[in-house]
């Protein structure tokens, strides 16, 4: 490097400006806006985000759909529709793995210590990633939507109550987001993160009513299957988007039975706590 | 009254590992201090309990007259880190990563944006700024992570290791924006494993190993303490060594060696180049044919291995950054470096 000879300007250390709120939304965003641009510059994230819950759609649909009895039909149309809520589900979900995966991918290359090392909001850097992450979510489930609906799948109850049903899953989809930062930050290596963040999804996933009806599992499994947050989600936007069969025999279980609510609750729960333990672990965080 | 970096004991344990065993420093405002160690000394941690990374099991930390560990955002304000990674996103152009730095110092993005363009101007990156940071060489990246730990001219920096991996042309370079960073006002500590390093940039050098400091002052205090300078010359042929033995005898402090193969005479003085000049007039006047005299001072090198036993960087080569194995670092360490030759 030639030293141009012109000497830096001493810039003033800026005083805080806005309350801890205000700072706190803004330092949020402005890591979100970074975690955007890199998911604009590596597109293949995103890409590969969408090919397996479209192969799901893909496989469950033909391959499943017509074994599976839901409500006593075993038409494979009346499976699809089931099916969808549940792939749905489980695609907002794997945002978990891509939250574990950046975040350790920032320890990992100095970044947490840099940002550790400035004078911004304590939780932005956590919030900001999930907040991008929300977003690839978002369009995950636009895409995914479509495809589900040219294999067939339709709502019955409305635009609105289709919205509010996306809705959920995407609150389902932040939350899960905060179990992924709490992985991220805990594991040593990009990659432990993104096995970490996956494995355990894959029983929360399938104990669950997302592919099949939990009234045919085993008693324990049963109860797992109906109290699991996940399911909660899955039913509601079941409900919402008018896809629960006829002569469904909806479980006695409280979520169960009153899923919108169960959903929300859950979800809130989820983020106050992992968020909670993710920003607690942040603090101390060492590469 | 404190100095812009203080401090007191401090303890720092991570299971059965002690990275620090009760390390005071005391940084002057506008001075640098090099922390000097070797891998594994506790450098890194020491910076990172300043920069309010961790927090030390025991003692006491003031950075620019705040207390780290009662209020560490108000320090993270006045305190620029440049780590021992080039701590950029790789994805982002060097523009992006340093308006995102500029945010974050809570500056306005209209500032953000002024001060990064400036940035960029100044450390050689505007043609590469709206690159992504992926395509920059190591060079570039450190520039870039260095000009990301100035964007708000914090009076405090924390450098670790700053130039490792870097060439010696690089490592010249950021030496330079360095000199003028502390000339402006700027206190700065500085941990290396090169004395050279040290030896270059720093008022004041602490050595630290296992977590202590082992000796500090200036570099030629430490040196000092390795014993003084002597005088070593070669002459031309085998037979001129014992006339030359009677010549350099009436300069030297103490008993001269020989090395016999290679026709070498070494002597402790003191006195400095001035003696050297007479010991050159003395040989010359009595016909004693010299290749090679030189003043000899020891080097950093050498009081790293008489404080600890052991060489400072023995894993990786030296700052000249020469293809050598770890002989070579080895030799280098024990061969006194030479600081005025005739």
């Amino acid at each position: 490097m030639t030293v141009t000879g012109t000497t830096l300007s001493r810039r003033p250390v800026p005083a805080a400006r806005g309350g801890a709120a205000v700072q706190s939304v803004r330092d949020s965003l402005v890591v979100a806006q970074r975690n955007l641009i890199r998911m604009i510059r590596i597109p293949e994230v995103v890409v590969f985000g969408l090919v397996q819950p479209i192969m799901f759609v893909v496989l469950f649909s033909y391959v499943f759909g017509g074994s599976i009895a839901v409500g006593g039909s075993t038409d494979p149309g009346t499976y699809r529709e089931f099916l969808m809520a549940g792939i749905f589900a489980q695609t907002v979900t794997f945002a978990t793995a891509g939250a574990g995966a950046g975040i350790a991918d920032d320890m990992h290359k100095g970044l947490i210590d840099r940002f550790r090392s400035l004078p911004m909001a304590r939780g932005a850097v956590l919030t900001g990633r999930t907040l991008a992450d929300l977003v690839q979510t978002a369009l995950t489930l636009v895409v995914l939507a479509i495809v589900a609906v040219i294999v067939g799948w339709r709502i019955h109850e409305g635009v609105l109550k289709a919205l509010g049903g996306f809705a959920l899953l995407l609150l389902l989809g932040y939350a899960f987001s905060w179990i992924g930062a709490l992985i991220g930050l805990s594991v040593r290596t990009p990659e432990a993160a993104t096995s970490g963040g996956l494995i355990w999804l894959f029983p929360l996933t399938f104990i669950s009513n997302a592919f099949v009806p939990s009234g045919n599992m085993p008693t324990v499994l049963r109860t797992i299957a109906e109290w699991n947050p996940f399911s909660a989600t899955v039913q509601a936007a079941r409900e919402l988007f008018g896809n629960v069969p006829q002569g469904y025999p909806v479980p006695a279980a409280w979520p169960m039975q009153h899923p919108v609510w169960a959903s929300v609750l859950w979800s809130l729960l989820i983020i106050a706590v992992f968020r909670a333990l993710s920003v607690r672990k942040y603090r101390s965080a060492t590469a | 009254m404190p100095g812009a970096i203080y401090a007191e004991g401090l303890v720092k344990t991570f299971g059965d590992v002690t990275a620090l065993n009760g390390v005071d420093l005391d940084v002057p405002e506008g001075s640098v201090l090099g922390l000097l160690g070797p891998n594994g000394a506790g450098k890194t941690t020491a910076v990172r309990v300043l920069t309010t990374l961790i927090k030390p099991d025991r003692g006491k930390a003031v950075v620019a007259g705040i207390d780290v560990l009662r209020k560490p955002n108000d320090v993270r304000h006045a305190i620029g880190l440049s780590g021992q990674f080039a701590a950029v996103d790789e994805y982002l152009t060097g523009r992006e990563n340093l308006r995102m730095v500029g945010r974050l110092y809570q500056l306005s993005g209209r500032d953000a944006k002024a001060r990064a363009g400036e940035l960029l101007e100044r450390f050689n990156l505007a043609e590469a700024a709206d690159r992504p940071a992926k395509t920059y060489s190591g060079g570039m990246r450190r520039r870039l992570d260095l000009a990301a730990a100035l964007v708000v001219s914090p009076p405090v920096m924390f450098m670790d290791e700053p130039t490792t991996g870097l060439d010696p042309r690089n490592r010249q370079a950021l030496w330079e924006v360095i000199q003028e960073l502390v000339a402006g006002g700027t206190t700065l500590l500085l941990t290396t494993q090169y004395l050279e390093e040290a030896d270059h940039l720093a008022h004041d050098i602490c050595v630290i190993d296992h977590g202590r400091v082992i000796a500090r002052g200036t570099s030629d205090q430490l040196k000092a303490r390795t014993g003084g300078e002597r005088v070593e010359l070669v002459v031309h042929e085998r037979e001129h060594i014992a006339p030359a033995l009677g010549v350099i005898r009436a300069f030297g402090k103490g008993e001269p060696t020989v090395e016999e193969h290679t026709r070498k005479v070494i002597v402790p003085v003191s006195g400095g180049a001035k003696l050297l000049a007479e010991v050159i007039r003395e040989l010359d006047g009595r016909g004693i044919e010299i290749d090679d005299i030189a003043l000899r001072r020891p080097t950093l090198d050498d009081v790293f291995i008489s404080l600890t036993g052991h060489a400072a960087a023995s894993d990786e080569p030296g700052p000249g950054g020469s293809a050598s194995g770890p002989d070579d670092s080895v030799e280098r360490s024990v061969e006194p470096k030479e600081v005025a030759g005739p």
